[in-house]
């Protein structure tokens, strides 16, 4: 293994570690569908950030994700308290209108820069190599490293500070509220988080690897586990799972990586669903 | 003394301009035990969460010991109906009776030793302690309800909201409830839950509301819970349901599942 493949091994196992920290809350909320909405529709607010700076690293991108990521939350609770509309219906329509606003932007705007559609969808992470990270003369890796690794951050800092909140409201909003635990802030902090997260992943490994990530490996840590803290755990231990097997796959079988580990995390969650359904049948007898 | 536990004026609630509560006047006096009955639908429940700023009200205004719930929150405690959370949600018994003291403990600080301490002294007083370290998901219904109360029970509160609280539980956790509720009058606690056995209702409360909408009826159970009442609260219902009603709690009986 050279250097450039140990780096894209590390960035796809922090990639996929960061995705399951927030996603676990997402799982549990049922909001498995929000992690969409938020991985699609945060390319709008990339798009008009990137209008206004004509950079595409620039770190004003990464708020502008984040603006539209809370935007989505928003407008789809206002959606669905009108009340002529379900809750998956606004989700579907709001992420649909952010998101094709954003691909016309870049279609339109953008066609030069490295923006364009696949690498929306697909992400770049056979490539992040290349963007090195140079002071001076010296050559501190990946810039990725540094964003997806800040973004990791962000994550355990977030769930061990507001662990207790996000557990309460998550469970039981009506006695978060009552407690005084607004949970109001706690939804919309995660959400953030989660937009955050969706567009430092999105960088490397696109939209569609996201939503898998965010979402398959917490599910099936959900089916192995009986606490919140070994849920998390598992999860976070299926997501490097998902990124060092993906990768392997994916350079075995010469194949995109991120769709490597999209399948591997499926098929992962396969295993458990399969040992989960044949190890509590005895009990049933 | 006569201080009012709980003061309820004009208070109309709707969803989405359906009326569910019209002009509810009530005031409640401090260490009542007051059951709240009405029909399927009649906003019982609706009730319980506008008094604690679940819901925002359309009009009218309620006060707790005089004062508005924001002010007065740690006195209240609130046992949610059963059926309002996710069962299936990776935690265990002792957690969840801890989750009463977060309110306490305020943002970002973790519960210790002391809080657990206090969360082990009401799963025992609900006879529970055994199971504290259990799934949720394992547990009976009437498991899971003493964990509910065992939750409200730590918060050391005033006025006890209760929603069904013996909804779906087997005889011998209705008979851990009702000494509880007598134990909390005696200690002067005031609780208003919401009950749908009629046959109970003079035996384990002394106070009654009688809700379908507006408020039919109100008052220590000897004077108000009488026929009239009650035929007027459950006017809009099918004979056969009030008879089913009072089948339920025996079908509940065998629920015990663990
Ligand atoms: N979140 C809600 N949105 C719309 N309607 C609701 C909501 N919650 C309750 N309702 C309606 O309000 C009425 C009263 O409900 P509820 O207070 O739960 O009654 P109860 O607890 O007495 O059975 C019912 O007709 C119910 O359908
Ligand atoms: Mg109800």
């Amino acid at each position: 293994m050279n250097n450039a493949q140990m780096e894209i091994l590390i960035l796809a196992i922090l990639t996929s570690l960061t995705c399951t920290l927030c996603g676990t809350f997402l799982v549990l909320r049922k909001m498995a569908m929000m992690s969409d909405a938020i991985s699609h529709s945060i390319l709008a607010g990339i798009a008009v950030a990137y209008l206004y700076t004509k950079n595409i690293h620039s770190p004003l991108l990464i708020i502008g994700a984040t603006i539209t990521g809370l935007l989505t939350v928003a407008l789809v609770e206002v959606l669905k308290n009108t009340n002529l509309v379900s809750e998956d219906s606004a989700i579907g329509l709001i992420f649909t209108a952010l998101f094709s606003i954003g691909i016309i932007i870049i279609s339109k705007y953008a066609h030069n820069v490295h923006l364009d559609t696949d690498a929306v969808l697909l992400g770049e992470i056979a490539f992040a190599p290349f963007r090195r990270l140079n002071i001076g003369n010296i050559d501190f890796g990946p810039k990725a490293f540094y964003i997806i690794g800040s973004i990791l951050i962000l994550n355990i800092l977030f769930i061990s500070l507001f662990y207790k909140e996000l557990k309460i409201s998550t469970f039981d909003p009506a006695l978060a509220f009552a407690l005084g635990i607004t949970p109001g802030i706690v939804h919309y902090g995660l959400m953030g988080v989660v937009s955050i997260t969706a567009i430092g992943a999105f960088d490397t490994v696109g939209s569609i690897l996201v939503v898998a990530l965010m979402t398959v490996p917490p599910l099936t840590a959900y089916l192995l586990t009986n606490k919140l803290k070994h849920m998390i755990l598992v999860s976070g231990i299926l997501g490097i799972l998902t990124g060092v097997i993906g990768y392997h796959v994916a350079s075995l079988l010469d194949v995109s990586i991120s769709g490597s580990m999209a399948s591997v995390a499926g098929l992962i969650f396969a295993i458990a669903f399969i040992v989960k359904v044949i190890g509590v049948k005895p009990l049933n007898f | 003394m006569y201080n009012k536990a709980l003061e309820v004026n004009s208070l109309t609630v709707a969803y989405h301009d359906n009326p569910v509560l019209w002009d509810i006047n009530v005031s409640v006096p401090e260490g009542v035990l007051m059951g709240i009955v009405g029909p399927n639908g009649a906003g019982k429940s609706t009730f319980i969460k506008s008094v604690l700023g679940l819901i925002k009200p359309v009009a009218g205004s309620t006060k707790i010991y005089g004062k508005p719930y924001k002010e007065i929150r740690k006195k209240v405690a609130y046992v949610p109906q059963r059926g309002s959370v996710d069962w299936d949600f990776p935690t265990t018994v002792l957690d969840v009776v801890t989750m009463g003291l977060y309110g306490d403990l305020g943002w970002i600080k973790r519960p210790g030793k002391k809080e657990k301490e206090t969360a082990l002294y009401a799963l025992d007083k609900l006879g529970m302690e055994q199971y504290k370290n259990r799934q949720i998901s394992m547990l009976s219904g009437g498991q899971q309800q003493r964990t509910f109360l065992a939750r409200a029970l730590v918060q050391k509160a005033d006025l006890y909201l209760m929603d069904e609280p013996f909804q779906g539980v087997d005889a011998f956790t209705e008979k851990i409830i009702v000494n509880l509720l007598k134990e909390l009058k005696r200690e002067g606690k005031t609780i208003v839950a919401v009950h749908h056995d009629l046959e109970t209702v003079s035996e384990y409360f002394d106070w009654v509301m009688m809700l379908n909408t507006r408020c039919i009826a109100f008052g220590p159970c000897e004077d108000i819970f009488v026929g009239e009442n009650i035929k007027k609260t459950y006017c809009n219902q099918p004979v056969y349901s009030l008879v089913t009603k009072n089948n339920f709690k025996n079908s509940y009986v065998s629920e015990e599942r663990v």
